[in-house]
């Protein structure tokens, strides 16, 4: 059996009268690119609040390197190394793109309020380490040019590879992009993919929400698929397009079906 | 405190805290209605509670026809006239409160929201004409001609100016209110007859017993307080529940784009809402001077916030959780006064306030204007 | 010309105040710091302000002194604007019962140096920071979990019980308050009596400069990169690994500390405090001294602080009307510059245009 960087665990999510997610299964491996798709609705984002730490499941566990996540709180989350990106672009808007990068950055920082205050070594080690590290990733993200820019004045497609870049700072093994392409044209969507092949190639593990079918077909590894809080599919993406399930739960089934 | 003097007070002390609860939850009213739709605190809504009590003031001593300054004598009425003054003083109180809480809305608070228009304008044009003018002189007759000749000119310019479409951030709203409680404060105690003194209002009801009740006598201006209030209430529920106008205000504390969506004219759900908390206001501090019998300038601030507190003590943005809340501090006051002394009255709200808060972090009955369940 | 335009246009110095800050930036070292110099000597020498021709005419206070102004009133409210300033501004907890610290910072002074034992007033400063410190703590550990409007009323709350308490204790003086505080020890010429308030105006004044100095240290370290996290998007913050509310502790404690401090120069002045000094009104001042200047950063904060004290002694001639004036005033700033006197501006990184890439360049980049 490959080696699971992160397991979902039997997971149910409620809310009220309301179940989001229900016995939800599946694994990610070590360095693979994995899509997670469904309808609207389908529970997607939630999986990624359970994963993040933002909801505790109502029942089911999650194990991230075979330890698990219950009772953590979110920062200490992403300290172990799992990092995301928001649907709807939750930048710092009043901070410029370095420095929003550079909070990641921080994560794994030790300076506190007394090596501030004295400007110990470490304090000064650290932020320089933050500078060079966060001017490294807006670079490889290509947006190092509008560095000093607040994050608010930034365009579209530099705000959500900002998001990315502030993200990858925090050195996470597993990066977690929610609907990463979301308003990109075809040439941007070619772009990111090319990213999130090269970010897959440096080590990370990627799970991935994305609406773009042909994305997620073409960069994934595996596919799993949820609907009204289900998997009812995993597998490669070609098995999962031609999975009558998954064609159902998209398209609906013809009146005239048997 | 021997076992027998609480048995003996306490139901006094239930029977004055539910008066008191009554008052508290009425302008809490006021409070939780602005923040369950514009998620702030109305923080000059203790000033529009005091002005109505001078408007009560006002109205019950031109009712009787006595000079102003002499109201403390009691000149008893009964029968017809009695209901008479009553209620004119209770409308008296709710229709200055209710017009001040739209003013200040227009003044304080729709230009920060990006909708300044002209009310606000030309208020704001003469507070500050007038206002300047107090550099030169001091003659109020001046001043207010002054402020008056300003006006015009100062207003068109304001109305250029405005930061339209632009939203304010939050602290702005909250210095906005702290300032226009400031000035409104003042004003009254500069320019009213007995400056900071305090003002006796007119005991034009005779405050016999009415009914004994587990060895208390109930006294019939409390019985008055909390007939009026459960009435107010009712009176709001139903208007919040019932009315397309009560919808639209649980609209838009739910969901103000939506709302704008569907078409409901936010700016004026938003005047209804401090109209509304202002009336609740208008009438406690009807029943405010009934039962103390006086007033001064700076009466709103302490009781604004007990208010307030008591507003969050019940859950923010809940109508019910108002009520409670109100009732809750009301009887926690006095009964906790009883057992510590009196000197602590004040800090039994907060310190109940915290206690609450730590184990329902979000008030008693939680946070809901948008549930229709009142 | 439109009106509008011209209005706008008066506002420009403010942009120009925080701009120079950067074309300071950009002076060479050596300028830089002679520049500051200056400054930092003219600040100084600000007791004799009302001797210079135009200047003086500017500030001075008639009717009252203009040392006991710049002395008691923006000196104090200067400090209390900073410390409160990293809290609401920084963090953006919404503290409405300031005022609490401070008496806690002016009542150990008074318990340790008067009502309980006699030490000098010099050893009561730290032990009544750390005091002020560790009721930032208590205060800040079971409330900064709760949503922000709830940390405004609680704080509020808090400010009251503390003055409250003070009047019914009678081993805290009771309403009849302490007094012969000690004052700070004479050091050479400086001699803190009566009659002078020099010596206490400069004390203050070096304070207000340590503080400075060492906020902004925090302000540029990653300290305060988390604290504009947590103010501008908690959750995201949280989720981008910052250990939020251990940062909000801290900014809850240092604002305390600033706060204590800020008593107990005032109670080393005035050496006699009782709790109707420490009333709600107070942390209203206080708060609105640092929205008016404008939150979030440390210039807006200390001409707050200094409008807020100075301006209703300047315009004395308003007698009883000041303060009514003073609350139109706030509705007028608010209407029209919300953002405050001295808007936050984006400080682009100074270092950012003299950065270079590492050497080891290549698609190892990413992984660092």
């Amino acid at each position: 059996m490959a080696d699971a960087i992160l397991s979902v665990n039997n997971v149910t999510m409620q809310f009220g009268g309301v179940t989001a997610l229900s016995d939800v299964n599946f694994a990610i491996e070590r360095g693979e690119i994995l899509g997670l798709i469904g309808p609207n609705g389908a529970g997607k984002t939630t999986c990624f609040n359970v994963i993040t730490g933002v909801y505790a499941a109502t029942s089911g566990s999650v194990t991230f390197d075979n330890q698990p996540l219950a009772g953590l709180k979110r920062f200490q989350i992403t300290k172990r190394g799992i990092a995301r990106t928001f649907q709807n672009i939750r930048l710092f808007p009043d901070m410029t793109a370095v420095e929003n990068v550079m909070v990641g950055a921080d994560a794994n920082h030790k300076t506190s309020v007394g090596g501030a205050l004295i400007g110990s070594r470490r304090h000064h080690r650290e932020e320089r380490e933050g500078r060079d590290r966060a001017m490294e990733l807006l670079t490889f993200m290509g947006i190092a040019d509008r560095a000093g820019d607040a994050a608010r004045n930034l365009p579209y497609g530099y705000q959500r590879r900002l998001e990315i870049a502030r993200a990858l700072a925090t050195g996470p093994k597993l990066l977690c992009l929610d609907e990463p392409a979301a308003g990109f044209t075809p040439a941007e969507k070619q772009e990111l993919m090319d990213l999130i092949r090269k970010i897959r190639s440096q080590g990370y593990t990627v799970l991935l929400i994305e609406h773009d079918m042909s994305l997620v077909m073409g960069v994934t590894d595996r596919i799993v698929v949820l609907d009204f809080g289900k998997v009812i599919a995993t597998g490669s993406p070609t098995d999962v397009q031609n999975n009558p399930d998954v064609i159902a739960a998209y398209l609906g089934v013809p009146d005239d079906a048997a | 405190m021997s076992d027998w003097l609480i048995y003996r007070t306490f139901w006094d002390l239930t029977v004055t805290g539910i008066a008191l609860g009554a008052i508290y939850a009425l302008v809490a009213l006021g409070y939780t209605l602005v923040y369950g739709v514009l998620r702030l605190i109305n923080f000059a809504h203790s000033e529009i509670f005091m002005v109505g009590t001078f408007a009560t003031l006002i109205t019950a001593t031109n009712f009787i026809g006595i000079p102003l300054l002499e109201a403390g004598n009691y000149p008893y009425r009964t029968g017809f006239t009695l209901v008479a003054i009553l209620l004119a003083c209770i409308v008296g109180g709710m229709v200055v409160s209710g017009a001040g809480a739209v003013l200040l809305e227009r003044v304080a608070y729709r230009p920060l929201r990006g909708s300044g228009e002209h009310v606000g304008a030309v208020v704001l044009a003469f507070a500050s004409a007038f206002t300047a003018s107090l550099v030169f002189t001091e003659t109020t007759r001046t001043n207010v001609i002054i402020g008056l000749i300003g006006t015009a000119p100062l207003a068109v310019l304001y109305l250029r100016i405005f930061r339209r479409g632009r939203q304010a951030p939050r602290l702005a709203f909250l210095i906005s209110a702290i300032g226009a409680s400031t000035a409104i404060a003042e004003a009254v105690a500069i320019w009213s007859p007995r400056d900071r003194e305090q003002y006796q209002t007119p005991r034009v009801l005779e405050k016999k017993v009415l009914f004994e009740f587990l060895g208390t006598e109930v006294r019939i201006d409390y019985v008055l307080v909390i007939v009026g209030a459960l009435l107010m209430m009712t009176a709001l529920v139903l208007f919040v529940n019932r009315t397309r106008l009560g919808r639209g205000v649980r609209a838009v504390a739910q969901d103000v784009e939506t709302a704008k969506i569907l078409g409901v004219n936010v700016d004026f759900v938003i005047l209804i809402t401090f109209l509304l908390g202002g009336v609740m206001a208008g009438a406690a501090a009807m029943m405010f001077t009934l039962v103390y019998d006086q007033t001064r300038f700076n009466i709103g601030f302490l009781l604004g916030v007990k208010s307030f507190t008591a507003a969050v003590l019940g859950g923010i943005g809940n109508l019910r959780g108002a009520l409670l809340g109100g009732l809750v501090l009301g009887l926690g006051e006095n009964y906790g006064a009883a057992i510590f002394g009196g000197q602590w009255k004040d800090v039994i709200a907060f310190v109940l306030l915290l206690v609450v808060l730590m184990f329902r972090p979000t008030g008693i009955l939680g946070e809901s204007l948008a549930k229709a369940r009142v | 010309m439109s009106l509008s335009d011209t209005f706008r246009s008066l506002t420009k110095p403010a942009h120009a105040v925080s701009g120079l800050g950067e074309r300071i930036g950009d002076l060479p070292r050596v300028s830089r710091w002679s520049l500051i110099a200056l400054f930092i000597l003219s600040l100084y020498l600000m007791p004799w302000w009302p001797e210079v021709p135009v200047l003086g005419w500017l500030v001075d206070t008639p009717g009252t002194s203009f040392e006991g102004v710049i002395t008691d009133k923006v000196v104090i409210y200067v400090l209390v604007a900073l410390g409160l300033n990293v809290v609401v501004g920084l963090a953006g907890l919404l503290d409405l019962g300031y005022v609490g610290f401070y008496a806690v910072g002016a009542y150990v002074v008074g318990i340790l140096s008067s009502q309980h034992a006699n030490l000098p007033w010099l050893v009561c400063v730290p032990i009544a920071v750390i005091v002020s410190m560790i009721a930032g703590v208590i205060l800040g550990t079971p409330t900064l979990r709760l949503r922000g409007d709830y940390l405004a009323i609680v704080t509020l709350g808090f400010g009251e019980i503390i003055r409250i308490s003070a009047n019914n204790a009678d081993w805290l003086g009771g309403s009849r308050g302490i007094s012969k505080i000690a004052k700070p020890p004479n050091i050479g010429p400086l001699k803190f009596g009566v009659l002078d308030a020099k010596p206490y105006f400069f004390l203050g004044l070096t304070v207000i400069l340590i503080t400075v100095f060492f906020l902004r240290r925090l302000e540029n370290s990653r300290v305060g990169r988390a604290w504009n996290a947590v103010r501008e998007d908690e959750d995201a913050a949280e989720l981008m690994g910052v250990p939020t509310f251990k940062f909000k502790l801290w900014a809850f404690a240092i604002g305390a500390a600033i706060g204590g401090l800020a008593g107990t120069l005032y109670a080393g002045k005035v050496r006699f405090i009782n709790p109707s000094n420490f009333p709600l009104q107070l942390s209203i001042l206080f708060i609105a001294a640092v929205v008016l200047g404008g939150t979030g950063n440390m210039w807006g904060a200390i001409i707050g602080g200094a409008v807020v004290g100075w301006m209703p002694e300047r315009f004395r001639g308003f007698a009883d009307k000041r303060v009514f004036v003073f609350g139109v005033a706030l509705v007028l700033v608010m209407v029209f510059r919300p953002q405050g006197l001295i808007p936050r501006k984006i400080r682009k990184e100074r270092w950012l245009a003299n950065w270079k890439p590492r050497e080891s360049e290549g698609e190892e980049v990413a992984r660092g």
